[in-house]
């Protein structure tokens, strides 16, 4: 048989309830700690951690819910994908936002 | 219609009978027919809209037309021939025929999924044709805010609801095309040997899948501040309207590599195939296709010069412009290599490939010097525009599109179309495009500007060339479209492999049997291995 | 080497195995792949939407603190926490799957759909809440308490993402709920097995990856400078 039509069979992992369970407390641990920190005056860094905890809980969410880590390097390279997408067209578009008005627009 | 003498074997065409089998059919083959109807009909209509351009043009004084209705007819030819036409014309209907079947797979990966495409395609475009008859729409192809949020009182909604709707029949073609080229690949079909035309359909379907979905975001909130006044882009309320024209550009950009990437994978194929040499680098046109797709989204920013984007942001987007024409003169040089020392037959593909080339060449060097920051603030919005994307779209994706057709013709009806017809309508296209487009650029560097239907007198001989060109132009497109209809009842019998060339598709019978192949081939040998042809009886010349 | 022939696989066709694969797992693999790069397709439909809302709280951000702050955080909080609950009982659902129980996919699938049907009320509960406020962008009546005039076109922007994104997160997940929906209709005629239960595998891909929008959508959302508000 062809080695590309057939795909080996992954072997089959079946995660134990325990790991969802631990993975749903950090979750909603994770979202208190967020929610309690947005009271506290971090400045600038306020927004960063904001983003560092939700990039966590997007971390567990993939890795363990959506399986990725037991998924072949195919999926894993379409999530990258798709998120190095993501950020060309946040920083390539921001490129201009944040540039406005330093150099200035040509006939003006 | 072909059973007269074709022995009584079964194929596509003729298992089952009956509109319901059409309408309600999962075989990729026949949902390639079933787009290659739609799509003619939008391209007419298209075309239709552009001859009333040309009419008008043909004198300085706006006479034909008011300047409301003009704005009208330009933006619904954009609408007409790039969303439903352009964009759905080599994957929807070339790549969903082929691509399956030239891997060796027997459909692809989700049949369904692509009978909702077509349906989605036809919802959108019966959205969009409404809008076209009921009154039709004048913000221009690209929908910029704030006229077309707070101003336009053309048919906006309508128009951009459809094309939303037809944007998914493109993701999910993009989608489908993916997956199947990873996953359905016949046995011993390596990705090195992979034809041409499928790395470039699969390069094709990567910026179909991450750029589409921005242009649909855009659309929605298009729509939300039309509707229900949300505020995204409203200056009154300190939004920017050049956030839409950057939203819009994500995709719009890379959508020109959606028209032009097919038809570069088809000339590989015509190239190769009618010089009978195996195509010169065939690593580097391959990974030149991909390479097309990422740098594509890195150039948008070229569209807004002279939007108010920073000057900053404008010199960025006009040095990463630069890098598309690696690839693509990879494309062509490789392309000119190919030809070297080949035993080269002039039949009508391998004309429209020339034409291609030649044709694409232009636009691509004009690309450059719009994609020049100073340069392009000269000619922004005048006819050297126009003249250039037509050069890409029509010179190069629909030359590629007319070859690919005329390549697998055969194939996809068991029927040899008339070839001294079809070489005469070749030249025909060639000669009326050029003398349609050309004296544009000049105009265009004279300073005419775009979308309007008055000019100063001085302009009116280019004009005039300009609409002659489109008339023979027109003459063009129509002789095909009568040989082929003819030739599906009077053409000669197409064998197997009429050309002798090396892809799978000329390994099955001509029209191919429902399931593709008699039995799943297995791949030996690169793909343009003209060692593997060799013996069989060709019709070539 | 396998048998190819066409007459055998058309015979052979059914849910586990379309007549254009060879194999169950590479069907299996397709119908996975394909779930995986429609999301991606979403990421960048929500990324238009975070392209916007980046600029403008680029522009705007004192405004963006203030228009955040007259959001409810801890409805917010806890609404995220049943949404968080609601992607636990889905993964279990795909687990139960695994092992072919088929009652417990059905079960974990109803508490899918409750938890996720109480995030929709809440949300409804909230929009309800700024229509009573008068926080609808384009509206003659808009005001949000303590900006000047000159900023109250900026809240509008902030209120226009804020109802945009929430929006097609809803509708994300209504389209979820009907999907879970057809899933459970499915589940109880036991089509669903350890060796077929591909669609509530991909479903959860999908269910998870809308809860993962909102994971990002809360803090930005609605925890902008909550300090400042005290």
């Amino acid at each position: 048989m062809s080695d590309h039509r057939q795909e080996e069979h992954h072997e089959q992992h079946i995660d134990t309830v325990g790991t969802y369970v631990g993975v749903l407390v950090a979750l909603l641990f994770l979202t208190g700690l967020t929610t309690a920190v947005a009271y506290v005056d971090l400045g600038a860094f306020s927004t960063v951690v904001a983003l560092a905890i939700a990039v966590t809980k997007m971390l567990l969410v993939a890795l363990f819910f959506m399986h990725v880590r037991h998924s072949t390097r195919l999926t894993k390279l379409v999530v990258v994908g798709g998120l190095m997408w993501l950020m060309i067209l946040l920083l390539l578009t921001m490129t201009d936002f944040v540039t406005r008005g330093r150099i200035g627009v040509p006939g003006k | 219609m072909i059973t007269e003498a074709a022995v009584e074997r079964e194929h596509y065409l003729n298992a089952s009978y009956g509109l319901k089998s059409w309408l309600l059919t999962k075989d990729h083959k026949r949902i390639g027919l079933l787009y290659l109807a739609t799509i003619t009909l939008f391209f007419f209509i298209g075309g239709a809209f552009a001859t009333l351009i040309r009419v008008e043009l043909l004198t300085p004084q706006g006479d034909l037309v008011s300047s409301q209705t003009y704005n009208k007819l330009f933006t619904m030819h954009g609408v007409a021939m790039i969303f439903f036409f352009l964009i759905p014309s080599i994957p929807a209907v070339l790549g969903n025929f082929f691509l399956p079947i030239m891997i060796g797979a027997r459909d692809l990966a989700f049949p369904k999924l692509n009978l909702l495409s077509w349906y989605l395609l036809v919802i959108g475009g019966a959205f969009s044709l409404f809008a076209m008859i009921a009154g039709g729409v004048d913000t221009g192809w690209t929908f910029y805010t704030p006229y077309s949020t707070s101003y336009s009182n053309s048919w906006v909604i309508s128009t951009a609801l459809g094309i939303f709707v037809a944007g998914f029949s493109s993701i999910l073609t993009g989608l489908n095309f993916i997956v199947t080229v990873h996953r359905m690949r016949a046995p011993g079909m390596t990705w090195f040997r992979m034809p041409l035309f499928v790395w470039a359909n699969y390069a094709t379907s990567l910026i179909q899948v991450l750029g589409t979905p921005v242009l649909a975001v855009t659309i929605v909130l298009l729509f939300v501040e039309r509707v229900f006044h949300l505020g995204i882009f409203d200056p009154a309320r300190g939004g920017d309207p050049v956030l839409f024209q950057h939203l819009f550009w994500f995709y719009s950009h890379p959508a020109v590599y959606i028209m032009i990437l097919p038809s570069m994978g088809v000339v590989s194929e015509i190239i190769s195939t009618f010089s009978r040499k195996s195509v010169f680098g065939y690593g580097f046109v391959a990974f030149s296709s991909v390479a097309i797709a990422v740098l594509g989204f890195l150039v948008w920013g070229h569209h807004l010069f002279v939007s108010g984007q920073s000057l900053y942001a404008g010199m960025v987007f006009s040095f990463l412009s630069y890098f598309v024409a690696i690839p693509s003169a990879i494309k062509v040089f490789n392309w000119t290599a190919t030809l070297y020392k080949g035993s080269i037959v002039f039949q009508t593909p391998m004309l429209y490939a020339f034409g291609f080339i030649g044709l694409f060449t232009v636009g691509g060097l004009t690309g450059l010097f719009l994609a020049a920051l100073g340069m392009d603030i000269h000619v922004t919005d005048t006819y050297f525009v126009i003249a250039h994307f037509h050069y890409i779209m029509v010179g190069g994706a629909l030359m590629g599109y007319l070859g690919g057709m005329h390549f697998w013709w055969p194939k996809m009806t068991g029927r040899m179309y008339p070839e001294g017809w079809a070489k005469l309508s070749a030249l025909v296209i060639f000669l009326g495009f050029n003398l349609t487009f050309f004296p544009q650029f000049i105009l265009g560097y004279l300073g005419m500007p775009r979308r309007y239907h008055a000019y100063p007198e001085e302009f009116q001989v280019l004009n005039v060339l300009s609409t002659a060109g489109a008339s023979v132009l027109a003459v063009g497109y129509l002789i095909p479209m009568i040989y082929f209809i003819w030739s599906l009842r009077y053409g000669k019998i197409a064998p197997a492999n009429p050309w002798g060339a090396t892809g799978l598709e000329w390994r099955t019978s001509s029209p191919p049997p429902v399931h593709n192949f008699e039995e799943t081939p297995i791949v030996s040998h690169d793909a343009y291995d003209y060692s593997t042809v060799m013996g069989e009886e060709i019709e070539v010349g | 080497m396998a048998d190819h022939s066409l007459t055998n696989h058309a015979q052979t066709e059914s849910l586990a195995l379309r007549v254009q694969f060879d194999t169950a797992a590479q069907q299996k693999d397709a119908s996975q792949l394909g779930m995986w790069i429609f999301l991606i397709t979403e990421i960048m439909f929500f990324g238009g939407m975070f392209a916007a809302y980046t600029v403008y709280r680029n522009w705007y951000p004192e405004v963006f603190a203030i228009a955040s702050s007259s959001l409810n955080a801890v409805l917010g909080a806890i609404n995220t926490g049943v949404l968080l609950l609601s992607s636990f009982t889905m993964v279990m659902a795909v687990r139960a799957g695994q092992l072919g129980q088929q009652k417990m996919i059905i079960i974990f699938l109803i508490l899918t759909l409750l938890f996720g049907g109480v995030f929709l009320g809440v949300k409804a509960i909230e929009w309800k809440e700024k229509f009573d406020e008068h926080h609808i962008p384009g509206q003659a009546a808009f005001h949000l308490e303590g900006l000047k005039d000159y900023d109250q076109g900026h809240a509008q922007l902030f209120f226009s993402l804020y109802f945009a994104m929430t929006g097609l997160h809803a509708l994300h997940m209504v389209i979820g709920v009907g999907i879970i929906l057809t899933l459970i209709m499915q589940a109880k005629k036991g089509i669903y097995s350890a060796d077929y239960y591909t669609p509530v595998d991909v479903a959860g891909l999908y269910w998870h990856f809308v809860d993962v929008i909102w994971i990002f959508l809360f803090p930005l959302l609605y925890l902008i400078d909550r300090h400042l508000g005290k």
